[in-house]
């Protein structure tokens, strides 16, 4: 806060005059009517989400109860279930096993990734080190995504640097021979899931970092001091004490590499195979197929999905680690 | 107070932070070798040679410029709706206890917490149900929405940490609702806006997925780096492109991390 300094002491009164007029009798009227001050600050942003988010979400909603004639390609405004119908095919339940099982692996390797880091900058690093770790997963999470993805794209083509890493160390073998294996395998990596998986893991990272990195420094350290003077071993106290007391934090990380991921239609396009995941799916639907209500009832499966884990977790306390 | 203080970290778990630092950064950091490579054609590792004339081509193109222009007006005027409206929300949030605040700070957080192309995908079909066409402000439209709760996470942290006898204070010496918030209000929470404000500005000028849905056929700098990426035409420019973009959104997140350093809420660390 600043204060005018320069301000002549002698002439300025303690209590200074009211200003009148047009001013001072609307702030009189805030004064006497809070509730009437409360409505005007609400009013701007609540209209505006209301209307431009909640109300293109219910449009949304709406169209995915139209449904698409095969024939001519028009949408048929009129209310049917044909097109959920649709969406229980096989190859679209495909879609969404592969989305989900994605999804779930991502968030279990993030969070493996995630917990050295973050419990190394919760409970080691101090002063100059704590914000050097904290802009070290700052940077990255706010770093261009698309940028991101071109720089895995850099790394894993095939006469990229990883490559020419592991022909240094003799190791392309190990390459191969995984490139070889059926389902998680391709021509390079660019081109294969492992490849669309490390992506994933590498751009949400640091969604899983931060609420681990909370939820850890609200342990006490005397509760891991006090399972040591027991005798458990550092083993026992990470399973017993520790684990369970971040699991909140992992939680809380979960629901944004979970989420991420079934929504993301650009990785797996850029960096992948020519199997869909949910957001090519919408993506395609809605863009070349034209088939908008099958997208839009594409686009109800994450947030089903979403709504039950956002559920679950806050049943498990994610919501206070957040 | 913690018990471990002055110990120092098993090795393993010294190596394992180290490790997943490296991987966070390794990539970021090849962006700028390849900007410099020779190479036009392939990502060859190591770079056949080094040069410094893609610069000059990025320089002559001119729609990386216009990709560049429609991208910092369109995150310059959402960035401003959203300090509005986020600010506003932020004050009557924190301010007052009313029946529904838990909803209204739900609908803040829901366009970020839902996937983006659900947001997307969302505003298309608003769109096209309200027959609208694509223009200028149907992208701001979108990204407005999504940058509010960045302003709002800010203020809000603000907010709970001054406190309200300052203004009761202000408002005894007789200053009317006007001069408080002048001189009083906007004094206390300027750094946390201008922090929500560059945090927006990063967030809109980076965003893709919700971007594609809106923009019809603008260019903005992401969708021009989406296009490159699925359609390569001159690759040595794009690598240019990704190197500017990443100085570029560097800057506002060092100012704002700087900015509310201090705090008990740093900004930035929700995206």
């Amino acid at each position: 806060m600043s204060v005018d300094v320069t301000m002549p002491r002698a002439t300025a009164p303690a209590i200074l005059p009211g200003s009148g007029g047009m001013r001072g009798a609307l702030s009189d009227l805030f004064w006497r009517r809070p509730q009437l001050l409360l409505l005007l600050m609400l009013l701007p942003p609540v209209l505006w989400l209301g209307i431009v988010y909640i109300g293109s979400l219910f449009a949304l909603l709406a169209q995915s109860f139209f449904s698409i004639d095969e024939y001519s390609g028009l949408i048929n405004r009129q209310f049917t279930l044909k097109t959920y119908g649709d969406l229980l095919q096989a190859a679209n339940l495909d879609i969404i096993l592969r989305t989900v099982t994605m999804a779930a692996l991502v968030t279990l390797a993030s969070a493996i990734v995630a917990f050295p880091i973050a419990y190394y900058a919760a409970r080691y690093a101090r002063g100059r080190w704590k914000a050097l770790f904290y802009l070290g997963v700052m940077l990255p999470l706010w770093s261009s995504y698309l940028v991101k993805i071109y720089a895995w794209k850099l790394i894993l083509a095939k006469e990229g640097i990883l490559t020419w890493l592991l022909a240094k160390l003799h190791l392309l073998w190990v390459l191969d021979a995984w490139l070889s294996l059926p389902v998680v395998g391709g021509n390079s990596l660019s081109v294969s899931f492992t490849g669309t998986f490390i992506v994933f893991v590498y751009v949400w990272l640091p969604f899983m970092i931060l609420p681990v990195q909370a939820a850890l420094e609200r342990v006490p350290g005397n509760l891991v001091e006090a399972s040591s003077d027991l005798g458990a071993s550092p083993g026992q106290t990470f399973r017993n004490v520790l684990f369970p007391l971040a699991l909140p934090g992992i939680v809380a990380g979960s629901i944004f590499t979970f989420s991420l991921t079934l929504g993301d239609y650009i990785i797996p396009q850029i960096i992948g195979t020519s199997r869909l995941f949910i957001g090519q799916a919408v993506y395609s639907q809605q863009g070349t197929a034209g088939n908008i209500p099958l997208a839009a009832a594409f686009t109800v499966v994450p947030i089903v999905i979403m709504g039950f884990y956002l559920w679950g977790a806050r049943r498990m306390g994610a919501f206070d680690a957040l | 107070m913690r018990s471990d203080r002055g110990q120092s970290a098993p090795l393993g778990l010294k190596i394992a932070a180290a490790c997943g630092l490296l991987f966070l950064h390794l990539p970021i950091l090849l962006i700028f070798v390849y900007a410099f490579t020779t190479e036009e054609k392939s990502f060859v590792w190591p770079p056949p040679g080094l040069t410094t004339q893609w610069f000059a081509v990025t320089w002559n193109r001119p729609d990386v410029w216009e990709a560049l222009s429609l991208s910092v007006r369109v995150a310059a005027i959402s960035t401003a709706l959203a300090l509005v409206l986020g600010t506003l929300c932020a004050a009557a949030v924190s301010r007052t206890k009313f029946f529904g605040r838990e909803t209204i700070s739900l609908l803040v957080i829901l366009p970020i917490a839902l996937p983006g192309i659900i947001t997307g995908i969302a505003l298309r079909s608003a769109f096209s149900l309200a027959d609208i066409p694509f223009s200028f402000w149907t992208i701001v439209l979108g990204h407005a929405t999504f940058c509010v709760v960045v302003v709002y996470n800010n203020a809000v942290a603000r907010f709970r940490r001054t406190s309200g006898s300052m203004i009761e204070a202000s408002m005894d010496l007789g200053a009317d609702g006007f001069q408080t918030f002048r001189h009083v209000v906007l004094p206390n929470i300027a750094t946390a806006l201008l922090a929500g404000g560059m945090l927006a500005f990063a967030l809109s000028f980076d965003e893709v997925i919700v971007t594609t849905f809106t923009a019809g056929q603008q260019q903005t700098v992401p969708i021009w780096m989406l296009e490159e990426l699925i359609r390569p035409r001159q690759r040595p420019v794009t690598n240019v492109v990704a190197m500017v973009v990443v100085l570029v959104t560097l800057l506002p997140i060092l100012f704002a991390y700087y900015l509310t350093r201090d705090g008990d809420q740093i900004a930035g660390s929700g995206k």
